[in-house]
């Protein structure tokens, strides 16, 4: 069995395979098929200041090799996710990224600070999220705004911080940097691309939110690519996220730079994906005689 | 809880029973043990990303099966419609809770409007000749499970729109007014959203007990990607959203925010 442990600011993870936020909730729900404890970590839903109802269904569309969501993030607010969710998930011997998110710097850095004085492992700043009018996209999408919140956020905690970034921007790698320069520990990528689709017979946009966030295997080429591009650009470690299904998505996707993998919509198609995908890349390492999965980070040789 | 597993079941039976329509019977022994009416399962057509959530329409403890009956929607439920006796289906079942049973009742009445008539028939495989079955198609073609129904229950009234079948031609409604009058201890309902809100109403204003099942879009099925959401309001008016897989598919009519 080859080694599958990565490091990553300082936080040492069984496996890299962390089922991403929004997909997984607290991870209730996924015990009922296999302990979270076979996971490298999990991502939480993103959490915000106070309660948030998110938006009107329909929230969900299929769409070719993927799906489109508009949740609008959906979740009881940090208080609630500190008392209620946070004591227990930190049981389950996995790695815990709070995901955060908010309407101005201010709200993710009080969300931040109050998280700070819990045992959560790393934070997960939500600087892309499509769902949302305030905040969420608007920080992601330009140089400055990301600067300022991950800078705020930085400010209020020392805990690891990760920011995740958005695909919807003109260069991912100019937004990386002002992160990077800002304090963050490691950035995520990619988050949903915005998306669409509309009923032709009523006309009606198949979402309430008439737009909603594109994920699932449609997206993993784009994922390649801008991790790829993230990974050359900073000094800081990649998470790669964006339709991996497989064993082999996730070694592409770390090849390309990536330390650690999210995996989004296929915990959807298949609970067990991110299991399985643990097991293929165990497999794939032995086939290959490589002796731990650190070894692959970052080794494509572009042509 | 529901303690609900993944795996994959032979199909034990498939029959096309009106158009478009199908009905296929899976072995799935430990699924069946568990299964409730009002439950649903999520199954997976192949080469698909998303699940399609499926009513259950018939629970054999006995004989370790699950009956589903669909219709025909789109691309992912073709695949399903093309599987065949002897295939497999991969599916997370049971789900959500189901309906509330009650043992001391005297006379329930059953909707189901359309392709919401399948979960109605385990509640009359339970209730047998305590219950009445009111069900609404549009035409005769997609008529569907008469005599299975009329198998268990006291009496099926059967509602087309055009009035190409059934004794009534019009909505459910008209005859579900006439059965609220005499009095009866609880409705539940299965279909159409705007006949769900007519019934619904219809209970509310005459006092009597009602649950809904409701259909959302859904992703993962067991309530942690939140994206079937319903409008909800609670005893004390705070509104909030629950969800289709988790929180339901059944509600009590007056939770739901139509």
């Amino acid at each position: 069995m080859a080694d599958l442990s990565v490091d990553l600011c300082g936080v040492t993870f069984k496996n890299p395979i962390i089922p991403a936020s929004g997909v997984f909730g607290y991870g209730r729900e996924y015990e009922e098929f296999y302990p979270l404890s076979a996971l490298g970590g999990i991502a939480t839903k993103g959490t915000t200041g106070s309660l948030r109802t998110g938006n009107l269904a329909p929230r969900i569309a299929e769409t070719p090799a993927g799906m489109l969501n508009s949740v609008g993030l959906q979740n009881p607010g940090i208080d609630a996710f500190i008392e209620r969710e946070l004591p227990d998930l930190l049981t389950k011997d996995t790695v815990i990224l709070a995901n955060i998110a908010g309407s101005t710097p201010e709200e993710c850095a009080e969300v931040a600070a109050k998280l700070d004085r819990t045992d959560v492992h790393m934070i997960e700043l939500n600087i892309s999220c499509p769902n949302v009018k305030q905040g969420g996209a608007a920080f992601g999408t330009s140089c400055i705004m990301a600067e300022q919140v991950t800078a705020s956020v930085r400010k209020a905690t020392t805990k690891p911080l990760v920011v995740k970034l958005s695909p919807n921007v003109t260069s991912i790698t100019d937004i990386a940097k002002a992160v990077e320069a800002a304090g963050a520990d490691a950035v995520s990528l990619i988050n949903t691309l915005l998306g669409m689709r509309i009923d032709i017979r009523s006309r009606r946009p198949v979402l309430h939110n008439n737009v909603g966030g594109l994920s699932g295997p449609a997206i993993f080429p784009v994922a390649v690519r801008m991790v790829w591009q993230v990974a050359n650009a900073v000094q800081i470690p990649v998470i790669g996220m964006g339709g991996v299904s497989s064993g082999e998505d996730a070694i592409e996707l770390m090849m390309a730079g990536a330390s650690a993998v999210q995996v989004g919509m296929a915990c959807f198609t298949d609970p067990y994906a991110p299991v399985k995908i643990i097991r293929e890349m165990d497999e794939f390492l032995n086939t290959n005689h490589i002796a731990s999965v650190r070894d692959i980070i970052g080794t494509v040789q572009p042509w | 809880m529901t303690n609900y597993t993944q795996g994959v079941y032979p199909i034990s039976e498939k029959q096309a029973i009106a158009q478009d329509t199908y009905s296929f019977t899976l072995y799935c022994p430990a699924v069946a043990e568990n299964a409730k009416p009002g439950q649903f399962v999520h199954i997976l057509p192949k080469g698909y990303g998303l699940r399609r959530p499926i009513s259950i329409a018939g629970i054999d403890k006995e004989k370790g099966m699950l009956r589903l009956v669909f219709a025909v929607r789109g691309k992912g439920t073709e695949s399903l419609a093309g599987l065949n006796k002897g295939d497999f289906m991969d599916m997370i079942a049971p789900l959500g809770h189901g309906f509330t049973l009650f043992p001391e009742a005297e006379h329930v009445v059953l909707v189901g409007g359309g392709i919401g008539v399948p979960p109605m028939l385990p509640l009359a495989a339970y209730y047998g000749s305590k219950a009445t079955v009111i069900s609404g198609f549009r035409s005769f073609p997609q008529v569907i499970l008469q005599e299975d129904l009329a198998q268990y229950c006291a009496k099926t009234i059967c509602c087309t729109e055009d009035g190409s079948a059934g004794t009534v031609k019009g909505f459910v409604t008209a005859p579900l007014s006439d059965l609220l009058r005499e009095g009866v201890n609880a409705v539940y309902a299965c279909g159409p959203q705007a006949m769900l809100k007519a019934v619904a109403r219809a209970c509310i204003e005459s006092g009597t007990y009602c649950e809904v099942s409701l259909e959302e879009r859904m992703a993962c099925g067991i309530g942690a990607c939140l994206g079937c959401a319903c409008r909800t309001k609670d005893a004390d008016g705070n509104e909030k959203y629950l969800h289709v897989c988790k929180n339901g598919p059944v509600f009590r009519a007056e939770e739901v925010q139509w």
